[in-house]
């Protein structure tokens, strides 16, 4: 497969040279390298990097010509950069495909991603910066037969590293279909129609070989052999309605018996429900949002824990911020069980009224609480723990007894003159520790303030002043420690260069030394190419996209970044 | 191993002298379907300004300097439609965390602007876009003339100025 792809380059690379007409496509691509080098400092628990230099690299090579594409990924991890799972030492085409496109059919072999509804059952994609890629290698299909239909279907192994997957039995196959029907685009009389209706329903099954496992009774010594479901099905049905100023987004999802490392092995089935109600006018914008999943994580190989090998999307619903201290904290999804809501409300003060000033303002609120869900735990098996049982039962509208997150935050945007701009956020969190699988701490609550002025200076220019605050009174020692202050000012030279300094102090911090993480930057932009370079310390925290986390470990050097598109 | 990167450096040859071969034939729009914020599909080939150039916007709720440089062209786009006929797509790489917030943000702000949703990154992919914001001009053909990555204040001016050039039919780069 993959020399055939090569092949196929190679051919239409030496023919191109020949003849442009015949083979008139394009390439186009992109590219990334980051290079890291760190030095040792026990004061923040950097580690010692014996390579010296880590680099991680990948490009995309992408030939395009009318209906048909192919394209492949190069990567390299040489050796990874820190907090990078070592497992992504290497180098390769991680990433290769060739598609056909018409209007109503597309075909793609080799590499893919693709997302059904919402992605409860079903979602393939990658989170670059958090080292996260579960691609699928195998064959999709898209067939839109009349207008307002589209039919999906899936088949193919999940990407785990450099692992020859296909080789082993020991990662599954996933299959899936998935079917969206818009009602108007459907029928000429209601395409105009102000309730607008599109329905879509899915179905994924994973096939796991089945493993031995036995559950040991200590006293005697008698084992219970698991029957291991080899076929995990799971089925989503959602619908998304829109009327004049009103929308709705529902979706819900079920997954039949799927003991699992994750679960701890219970035959408990899994359900996830989503609901959004929006309401948008100008000037306007409402979004509550709630959620319900319950025994939802969903991979490809039953052993597996951590974020590879997921078939499916469970995203946290909390903000994702911007602002670092913001983000101290931040929370993911508990897939074993949790029910969430989040509400937004975003309003502009027009202009040239009292409140609004001379140019409006901008106003945005945001609530959120995550919670576990309740659960009646059965009986325990014979070795003293629930692997092998039905787990607990849980009824659906009840909630646990435990918060995971909640916040409150409130964020206000102003022009103060045609040359000044400011930005002013405060959020309230309260976090268990629990929900990043630290036991028996306390809740964190916080206080958190962030101010960002942004000056237009002549010639294109700019300055951007930051101050952001945590103010809390626990302190759990190194991933917990207290008050934070952090200041940035940065520099914009007529769109190209930028040169940023930052200090970031954990001056509430009660036992050690009170760190400055501080950090220096240096960038240059060209049209689609950015060189970035940065020295200074860099706290161990988490970083997280789209509710799926990474630890980064500290460190303390030089990062380099490049990054261009061709 | 070897191998890997021998072929990686040809295929890599071979594209720049493709590029170098078709330097007079530009980048058209791929036949990607996205979702409008009503949730019908909708091709990016099929993004058009009744004949006039256009301009695609790359951005996320939780990208700042996407914001920064939204807004800051939202203040000036009543004034561009009058003037060159401008349109923007904003493409939206949302996923399905934070999707809900697209419509509430896009209605509050009061932007004015063709917002698509891009909800698994597909044409993010397709036009080898890293991070956003991400812009592009599209001429009056379908051809991408010209892109940008980043956000600076006073990008926006180097936009319309670059828009009204490709309006002419001059050569941008």
């Amino acid at each position: 497969m993959k020399k055939l792809l090569l092949a196929i380059f190679l051919i239409i690379c030496s023919f191109n040279g020949f003849s442009q007409d015949i083979f008139g496509g394009k390439v186009t691509g992109n590219f990334q390298m980051d290079v890291q080098a760190s030095k040792e400092d026990s004061i923040i628990g950097a580690e010692r990097v014996s390579e010296k230099l880590l680099m991680n690299a990948f490009t995309n090579i992408l030939y395009t010509n009318g209906d048909f594409s192919a394209g492949v990924r190069f990567e390299a991890y040489l050796n990874p950069i820190l907090g990078f799972d070592p497992k992504y030492k290497g180098a390769g085409l991680a990433y290769r495909f060739a598609s056909y496109k018409k209007d109503y059919l597309e075909i793609t072999a080799g590499n893919f991603y693709e997302q059904f509804g919402n992605g409860l059952i079903f979602r393939s994609y990658e989170e670059r910066n958090l080292g996260l890629d579960n691609a699928m290698d195998g064959l999709k299909i898209i067939a839109r037969p009349i207008k307002g239909v589209a039919l999906k279907g899936v088949i193919g192994k999940q990407r785990y590293y450099w692992e020859k997957i296909w080789e082993s039995d020991d990662f599954g196959l996933v299959r899936g279909i998935d079917a969206e029907v818009s009602i108007n685009s459907l029928f000429k009389k209601f395409e105009a129609s102000p309730l607008q209706i599109i329905a879509g329903g899915s179905f994924v099954s994973v096939f796991d070989k089945a493993e031995d496992r036995f559950i040991i009774e200590p006293s005697t010594g008698d084992n219970y052999k698991l029957t291991m479901p080899e076929n995990i099905g799971s089925a989503a049905a959602r619908l998304q309605m829109s009327y004049k100023a009103f929308n709705l987004n529902a979706e819900y999802a079920r997954k039949g018996q799927d003991p699992n490392a994750v679960n701890g092995y219970i035959f408990h089935k899994g359900e996830a429900a989503y609901l959004s109600l929006g309401y948008a006018a100008k000037g306007l914008g409402i979004n509550v949002s709630a959620k319900r999943i319950d025994n939802m994580s969903y991979k490809s190989r039953r052993g597996e824990t951590g974020n590879m090998l997921n078939v499916n999307y469970l995203p946290a619903l909390t903000r994702q911020h911007a602002y670092s201290l913001f983000a101290m904290y931040p929370y993911a999804t508990q897939v074993n069980g949790e029910m969430g809501i989040q509400a937004d409300i975003i309003y502009k003060l027009k202009k040239n009224t009292f409140l609004g000033g001379k140019y409006g303002t901008d106003l945005k609120l945001n609530y959120s609480i995550a919670n576990s869900i309740d659960k009646e735990y059965v009986q325990l098996n014979p070795a003293g723990n629930y692997e092998g049982t039905e787990g607990y039962s849980s009824s659906f509208f009840k909630a646990g007894d435990e918060i995971y997150f909640e916040e409150l935050n409130l964020e206000l945007g102003k022009k103060l003159s045609s040359d000044f701009k400011l930005n002013l956020m405060y959020s309230y969190q309260t976090f268990n520790p629990i929900a990043i699988g630290h036991q028996g701490e306390k809740f964190i609550y916080a206080n958190i303030f962030a101010a960002d002025l942004t000056q237009k200076l002549k010639k294109r220019s700019s300055l951007r002043y930051e101050v952001q605050l945590l103010l809390t009174e626990q302190n759990y020692g190194e991933w917990a420690a207290g008050d934070w202050i952090q200041g940035t000012v940065e520099y914009n030279l007529g769109g190209k260069f930028f040169v940023a300094a930052t200090d970031q102090w954990n001056y509430g911090k009660l036992n050690g030394e009170k760190v400055h993480y501080y950090n220096f930057a240096l960038g240059y932009t060209k049209g689609t190419t950015r060189v970035q370079l940065s020295y200074g310390k860099q706290r161990e925290g988490i970083i997280c996209i789209g509710g799926v986390c990474r630890m980064v470990p500290a460190s303390n050097g030089l990062f380099a970044t490049i990054t261009s598109s061709f | 191993m070897k191998k890997f990167i021998l072929i990686f450096v040809a295929i890599l040859f071979c594209g720049i002298t493709i590029n170098a071969q078709t330097n007079n034939k530009k980048s058209t729009l791929p036949t990607v379907t996205i979702n409008t914020l009503e949730g019908k599909a909708i091709k990016a080939s099929e993004f058009s300004n009744e004949g006039k150039p256009f301009v695609i916007c790359f951005w996320a709720t939780w990208c700042k300097p996407c914001l920064m440089e939204l807004n800051a062209m939202a203040e000036l786009y009543g004034d561009w439609q009058k003037e060159t006929g401008i349109k923007i797509y904003a493409v939206s790489i949302d996923d399905a965390r934070t999707c809900p917030k697209v419509k509430p943000l896009v209605s509050g702000s009061d932007w004015g602007y063709e917002v698509v949703l891009d909800q698994n990154s597909e044409l993010k992919r397709a036009l080898g876009v890293n991070n956003p914001p991400h812009t592009f001009i599209v001429n009056e053909k379908g051809e991408i003339v010209w892109q940008h990555v980043g956000y600076a204040p006073g990008d926006e001016e180097t936009l319309i100025e670059v828009y009204k050039k490709v309006v002419k039919g001059e050569e941008v780069k």
